[in-house]
This record gives structure tokens, C-alpha cells and sequence, in this order.
């Protein structure tokens, strides 16, 4: 019998929070995006995390690639090699991607997404348009590829028989020990050393898109950073800095680790004008992994 | 004479704390150490991330609230009560909104659960990897959580005869969602607003999550805001990119729901290792399993050659933890101790290589093998595999 609690939902309420969508189509939303459309969209909004060829950057996910690796001893699980229905990321890009960390998107602009993402993983061609009238005509490679949790049938009649209790077995060997102590970073640093590099220059794919390092490294929108690690700032004579970073040359802020550190931590709020438009690294273990990489690519 | 007898203490000599120091009260300052903590490698940064549950500082059940592990996909909302609501919608005779009060009108019930996440241990699947048994296990409470069935508000809102399958949402900036089967909801779930008495803490939800007994954690949605009753799955990114099993041809298994049987060793531990010495010696740990209750845990010191059953004390709830000893006179000999939980369905925890021969090694998420720790002469304790 109901108690008669709570009150009739309105339409409007429904509207406002019924946002899930599913593979059948249903909760997708009038709109359309072009692969063109997309990739202007997601440089913008996406590419800081996932890259600008959905690549992937630092520990977060790349959205491309990876088809036939499910296999592999490191496989790249990404929407293309492995999400079943494209639904999925509709409904997540909606949900959780356009909130939080960024402005929310338009529906077009979700589409437009989504249409650049199956053409990063070569699903469409260049002048694809994608609409709610086509959008379940996609199908992605790996829908085939998930079956019903079967541990009942497979596992459990392995795992229910009489355990042995005396003599279970002739010998024991230790076989594997922790080598790399991954205990956390307040206890050790976090990680090897290799491991920290190899984070920073995951991390660096954030700075590409602007500035070049290593061999051969040229000015473009940012500054070389070569040697940048102890380099008085503003120091690059064949570059044009803004006039919040000459004073700070005027000031002879020198890159060392703490003014590293508190530049990327918060670019703008360091250097009040920097023509910088990253946003800043709020990780301490990030930054610190950052400017290891910067340090050891030397001069 | 020993001084701490001898000499008094500032403890004796002095007044304590008055009263009003501490109106919410807080543990110790010699147990500052006894804090949740996370690994900074394992996710991109502080507000899609985890961290782990303090298991070797813990004994008895029930974990304290300030110390459950925390998982967030987008930070920990802090949700206004007042502006709270839950909505039913969907295959619904009644499309209904409930706020918190309407909810705290529904018959209520206290139950004790654990709460695993399916990646708990998904760190050992490739190898031993880390040195303690908070990192290793420690994505895991056990809560006794005061709630209405979820049942009560489905039949309030009254399911149509098509409506087969839930979706619970979350009203938090990643808006959690994940698929249950109707069947589920009607038979265990709670709609639950309390923890261990009080309010549930902001991270765990508050004011309002879904518990889901014996099911991963990831299901658990915190700040509950939206169920629609629907007649298929939704197949969201939490239970198709992740959440679910890649086994080594492949494939994928979905819908992995329920945590089956599993125990480890909370002291001796890599960070709790036997200062004391050789002599009486207390092992303590864990064990439960997402299908029943745990009849037995089995305790070894060889590494598996032979095994004891180990003594339970305290309540033997359903999916939920059980506390487990085993006291022995040690002699000082380097051991290899292993637990192995027994469920109330016949089950017995796997070891990690049986687990392995079936699932290969890219599934992360369900390990429930056995855990090894090497404890050696001087008291300390590392992670290994054994043969």
C-alpha cells in the first residue's frame, strides 16, 4: 500500500534531470557536429586531458587507437578499440565531461565530439556528419565483444570444491617480491625515478601544443625550453615575451625549482598578464614529475 | 622502576582537555598516523581519485566514518539538504519526488555491509606491487548503514509490468550512473542516509546514497539524486569502458556485479610489522564475500602446505566483514602467511595464479585471490607470491 510520500514529478523536473541516453537512441537529443566542427571543438575543450589527436595526455585516457590490442600484454582500451556502443559516450560526454571540467557544450558541439572522435579512430571520413537521424547506424567495432558475467558457470564450480588442509603441496618458493616500491609518494617519492620521468613527459604532451624540446627545438607560440631548468626568465633572446614576462626579467626571476613549481601551479596568478593560457598543474606529485622531465632535458 | 610508572605524568598531574574542546570529537594525537591515504601515479589528479582505507590500523568490523576510502569520479559534492531531492521516473505508474524528509517517513532499516570497489587488490593482478595491506585491500568499509528499502519507493511509485532494469544516478558533477537489475532493487537495496549512526560524510554521499549489499562499490551511487525504472540496461561508461572484465582472449565479461570470497591478513602486515618479537603472536584480519556470510577462514604460516581454521569473533553479518585471529607462539622463523575465506554458498577464495589461468591478467578489476605476506625474522613484513 503506498504511504502517499512525496509529490508528483513535473514535466519540466523530469526534462531537467532525465539525461541518459541509451544504444537504442533513446535520450539522444535533435543536433548534428561535423568531424570539422569536432576537431575545433575538441582542441579547445578536450585536448588538455585527452590530446589533440585523442592521444591521450598524462594518466588521463586516449580516445583513439588501439583497435585490435584487447590481446596485447598492454592493451589500449579506448573508444574505437574497445567501447561497445557509441551511445555511451553521448551520454557520458553530457553527463560528466562538459561539467566540472569545463563549460558545458551544446548538443551540436557533443556531436561534433563524437564525430571527431570516430574519425581519430579511422570509424569515419573526413567529411562526416553526425546527427541524431544516423547516430545508431554507427556500430563500434567491439560490440560483439562483451558477454554476461559468467563466473557462476566458469569459476565457481573450480572454486566450491573441498579445500585441502595438510600436505597441500611438496614445496614453496617466494616467487615475485615488491622491486619497485610503489608506496605512496609521501613515503618515497612516488615511484622510481624513471617512473617520475617517464610521468613528466607524459605530462609535457599538455605544453606541445605550444612549446618544443630536445633537438632541434624552434620557438613557436611559446618559448624553446631546452636548459629552461636554473635559466634566468625572459632569457630567450629570439623570443618575443609579453610585457608581464620582461618585468619579471627586469626582476631577474631565475627558473629555479621553487619559481617553476609556483609558475605552473598557478601560470596566471605568478605572472599576472602571462600571454600563458594553461591553467596550472594543482598536483604537487605532477609538478614535481614536470620539472624533473624539464631538468633532465638539459640545455 | 619504570618511569612511566614512577614518574607521573602530565596526564595525572594535570587537568585534561575541558569539555568543550572537542564538541565533535577526534581520535588521539599519538594515532595522527592512522589517516586514509592515497597512491598520486594511480589516477590523473585529486577529483577523479581514490584512497584507501588505513586496514592494518583497524580491528573488529565496522571501519569509522573518517576513515571509509573514498572514491569520486568528479570531487566530493557538498550537497545542500534542504535543497536535496530524489526523483523516480521512467516505467512508473506515479513519476514521484521525495525530498530527505519524505524519505526519513519511509520504515526504516540498519544493516552492516561492506563496500568493495571491483578494482580493490586490481593493482597485484600483473604482480606483487604494493608494500601494504591499505594499498593492496584497502578500497573497502564496512558501515552499518540506516536507510529505507529501495524497494518502499519503487512501490510507491508503483513499476509497470515492462520496467526491468534501474538507472541510479547521481546528482554530482561526474552524475554517476550505473544499471541495476530491477530484481536487485526489490530484494536488498537501501536508500540509505545514515552511517554508523550519524550522517553519512559528504564523500560517502551524504545526504543520501544507494546501497547495493555484495555488489562492487562503483553501483553504490553517492548523492543520490534521479532512479529511472527503464525496460533494458543502459550500458553507461561505468559498466562498459570500465567496470568490466577483459579477459585474456579478448573479450569482455560485463556486468561483474557481486564481489565473491575473499580474506587477507590486516597485522602482520608490511605496515604493521611484529615489533616484539618472537613469542605470542596475534594475526588479525578480514574476510567476507558479496554472496553470504563466512563459516571459515583458513590460516596459513608455510606458504599454503598446510592450513589451520582461524577463530571468528564478532557478528557474522550477511555481506558483510568478519573478523578473523589466529594466535600462535612464534619462534622467530621467517613465515609465508596466507588467509583463505570459505563463503556460506561453498565458495573458497582462489589463489591469484588460479585466478590468472582463467582471466589472464588485463580484467583489473575482481581479484580475490590469496594474499601472501612474508614475514620475516626481524619482524618485518613484505608482499611476495609464493609458488
Amino acid at each position: 500500500e503506498p504511504l502517499g510520500l512525496g509529490r508528483v514529478a513535473e514535466p519540466d523536473e523530469i526534462a531537467a534531470w532525465d539525461i541518459d541516453v541509451r544504444p537504442d537512441g533513446t535520450g539522444l537529443p535533435a543536433g548534428s557536429g561535423s568531424v570539422a566542427m569536432g576537431e575545433e571543438v575538441f582542441v579547445e575543450k578536450c585536448a588538455a586531458c585527452h590530446g589533440d589527436f585523442a592521444e591521450g595526455a598524462g594518466r588521463w585516457p586516449a580516445l583513439g587507437g588501439g583497435l585490435d590490442t584487447l590481446q596485447d600484454e598492454r592493451p589500449t582500451r579506448t573508444v574505437g578499440s574497445f567501447w561497445p556502443y557509441l551511445s555511451t559516450a553521448y551520454d557520458f560526454i553530457n553527463r560528466a565531461m562538459t561539467v566540472g571540467y569545463g563549460e558545458p557544450a551544446s548538443d551540436d558541439e557533443i556531436y561534433a565530439i563524437i564525430a571527431y572522435i570516430l574519425y581519430s579512430n579511422d570509424l569515419v571520413d573526413d567529411d562526416f556528419v553526425l546527427s541524431r537521424e544516423n547516430f545508431t547506424s554507427i556500430r563500434l567495432p567491439n560490440e560483439g565483444g562483451f558477454y554476461m558475467d559468467d563466473r557462476i558457470q566458469t569459476e565457481h564450480p573450480l572454486f566450491t570444491r573441498p579445500a585441502c588442509m595438510k600436505n597441500c603441496k611438496d614445496d614453496v618458493q617466494i616467487i615475485a617480491r615488491v622491486e619497485t616500491a610503489f608506496i605512496p609518494a609521501e613515503m618515497n617519492g612516488g615511484g622510481t625515478e624513471q617512473d617520475h620521468l617517464a610521468i613528466g613527459e607524459a605530462l609535457f604532451g599538455q605544453c606541445r601544443a605550444c612549446h618544443q624540446i630536445g633537438e632541434g627545438a624552434q620557438n613557436g607560440v611559446g618559448p624553446v625550453l631546452n636548459g629552461i631548468f636554473d635559466m634566468p626568465a625572459g632569457s630567450n633572446d629570439g623570443f618575443g615575451y609579453s610585457d608581464a614576462f620582461a618585468m619579471m626579467a627586469d626582476k631577474e626571476l631565475v627558473w629555479d625549482f621553487d619559481a617553476l613549481d609556483a609558475f605552473l601551479k598557478d601560470p596566471q596568478g605568478f605572472i599576472p598578464g602571462t600571454t600563458m593560457t594553461f591553467t596550472g598543474i594543482e598536483e604537487d606529485f605532477d609538478r614535481n614529475a614536470l620539472i624533473a622531465y624539464l631538468q633532465a632535458q638539459g640545455p | 622502576g619504570d618511569p612511566a610508572i614512577t614518574e607521573m605524568q602530565p596526564w595525572r598531574r594535570n587537568l585534561g582537555d575541558p569539555i568543550d574542546d572537542a564538541l565533535y570529537g577526534m581520535p588521539s594525537p599519538f594515532e595522527a598516523d592512522v589517516i586514509r591515504g592515497r597512491v598520486e601515479w594511480l589516477t590523473p589528479d585529486a577529483y577523479t581519485a581514490i584512497n584507501f582505507t588505513p586496514l592494518h590500523e583497524l580491528d573488529g568490523i565496522i571501519t569509522p566514518n573518517g576513515l571509509c576510502f573514498q572514491r569520486s569520479h568528479a570531487g566530493a559534492a557538498q550537497v545542500d539538504p534542504a535543497k536535496y531531492r530524489l526523483m523516480i521516473n521512467g516505467l512508473v505508474e506515479r513519476p514521484l519526488v521525495f525530498t530527505l524528509q519524505d524519505l526519513q517517513r519511509f520504515p526504516r532499516e540498519n544493516r552492516t555491509y561492506f563496500l568493495e570497489c571491483a578494482a580493490n587488490s586490481g593493482m597485484e593482478w600483473r604482480g606483487v606491487q604494493m608494500d601494504g595491506v591499505q594499498f593492496t585491500h584497502g578500497m573497502i568499509h564496512n558501515v552499518e548503514y540506516t536507510g529505507v528499502p529501495l524497494r518502499s519507493l519503487l512501490e510507491e511509485a508503483g513499476v509497470k509490468t515492462a520496467g526491468k532494469w534501474l538507472l541510479a544516478e547521481g546528482s554530482d558533477a561526474a552524475a554517476m550512473s550505473r544499471s541495476i537489475p530491477l530484481e536487485k532493487a526489490l530484494d536488498d537495496c537501501l536508500v540509505a542516509f545514515n552511517m554508523n549512526g550519524e550522517a553519512l560524510r559528504p564523500e560517502q554521499g551524504y545526504p543520501v546514497r544507494l546501497v547495493v549489499p555484495g555488489w562492487e562499490g562503483n553501483m553504490w551511487v553517492k548523492w543520490l539524486r534521479r532512479i529511472e525504472v527503464g525496460d533494458k540496461p543502459w550500458h553507461h561508461r561505468e559498466e562498459t569502458s570500465k567496470y568490466s572484465d577483459l579477459m585474456a582472449d579478448g573479450r569482455t565479461r560485463r556486468f561483474t556485479w557481486e564481489m565473491d570470497a575473499k580474506s587477507v591478513i590486516t597485522s602482520p602486515s608490511p605496515q604493521a610489522p611484529v615489533l616484539h618479537g618472537k613469542g605470542p603472536l596475534v594475526v588479525s584480519g578480514l574476510a567476507w564475500s558479496g554472496r553470504g556470510t563466512i563459516p571459515q577462514v583458513d590460516i596459513t604460516l608455510d606458504g599454503g602446505i598446510n592450513w589451520v581454521k582461524a577463530r571468528l569473533s564478532g557478528p557474522s553479518f550477511d555481506k558483510s566483514l568478519h573478523r578473523f585471529y589466529y594466535e600462535f607462539d612464534w619462534d622467530g622463523r621467517p613465515l609465508l602467511l596466507q588467509s583463505r575465506a570459505h563463503d556460506s554458498t561453498g565458495y573458497v577464495q582462489p589463489t591469484k595464479e588460479a585466478l590468472r589461468k582463467l582471466r589472464g591478467v588485463n580484467s583489473n578489476y575482481h581479484n580475490n585471490g590469496i594474499q601472501t605476506w612474508h614475514l620475516q625474522s626481524d619482524g618485518r613484513v613484505e608482499n611476495v607470491e609464493v609458488s
